[in-house]
């Protein structure tokens, strides 16, 4: 599954990891490579699903949405709704952005976008607590964050 | 402020950003030179901040996720400070969050493989300062993952 990608391959990522909007062109200028040549990596990086899609941010501070807040769900025992129909209510929930099931104290991990907290407690009574199946909610508000991408 | 076309086209580039200029003006109602003009004033704006590639860890051989849910001893000083300067100094750690609740801290971890992330954590993650009590959540699998607010 895993992908050997050269020292081209990783100066192409890195470009494209700091702005994803470049095309061929700029990218190969300022990789120092040829056009097309970086056309054809930038293709089979994605056909091999290194670069697994693209996306838009939308300033959420901008728009309004000044909280985060990540849940751990628990879903409850035996009798009750099965995953299958938790997930399907879950991802229909604009405002969830992240549903990830793990293994651990919690099913699921759950990453909630809000206008403030009191929009969040919003969401989570009338959608989150609401969703079949679903038993023990742990709410942690983020205060800060960083991400970057894994080692390449 | 933004109107119902600028939202519409916010809609549609959050939900699929690999669309060419073209077919995301079809799908607005738009000739492609309306259609742009907007999408660059959105730029401009600050509303549209950026563009991401998402790059996949199981492509690049990153077989394991883990997050692990960290509590600090608080009565050292500094401690989140300290904690959080260390723990990014490891590669394998994608991303940290400071937490209002029952957790500190979170943080994402990325390894090859079950043995791999046994060294990380043990020679790295156990070595990190002021910690009081961790705990692991393991990646079965990601349902959804999106930056998308709603507009």
């Amino acid at each position: 599954m895993a992908v050997d990608l050269d020292d081209w391959d990783r100066a192409i990522l890195r470009v494209l990891l700091d702005d994803g909007g470049l095309g061929a062109k700029a990218v190969a200028a300022a990789v120092g490579m040829s056009q097309p040549a970086v056309w054809r990596r930038m293709r089979a990086l994605e056909t091999a699903g290194v670069i697994a899609g693209r996306r838009v941010t939308v300033d959420r501070a901008a728009r309004g949405y000044g909280v985060t807040v990540v849940l751990g769900v628990k879903l409850a025992g035996r009798g009750r709704a099965g995953p299958a129909e938790f997930e399907r209510a879950v991802l229909a929930i604009p405002e969830v952005q992240l549903v990830q099931h793990v293994l651990g104290v919690y099913d699921y991990r759950l990453r909630v976008v809000a206008r403030d907290i009191a929009d969040f407690e919003r969401v989570l009574r009338r959608r989150i607590m609401t969703l079949p199946g679903v038993g023990e909610i742990e709410s942690n508000v983020v205060l800060s964050e960083r991400e970057r991408p894994p080692p390449l | 402020m933004l109107d119902d076309t600028d939202r519409r086209l916010l809609r549609l580039l959050q939900a699929d950003a690999a669309q060419t200029k073209a077919e995301l003006a079809a799908a607005a109602g738009l000739s492609p030179a309306a259609a742009w003009r907007r999408v660059e004033r959105l730029g401009a704006r600050g509303v549209l901040a950026g563009r991401q590639v998402v790059l996949d860890p199981r492509a690049l051989g990153f077989e394991v996720q883990v997050f692990l849910r960290v509590n600090l001893d608080k009565t050292a000083p500094n401690a989140f400070d300290a904690f959080i300067d260390a723990a990014w100094r490891i590669p394998h750690v994608t991303a940290i969050q400071t937490l209002l609740g029952r957790v500190d801290i979170r943080m994402d971890v990325v390894a090859r493989d079950l043995a791999h992330y046994q060294e990380v954590y043990q020679t790295r993650i156990l070595e990190l300062p002021h910690i009081a009590d961790i705990e692991a959540l393991m990646l079965v699998a990601e349902l959804k993952n999106s930056v998308a607010v709603p507009v």
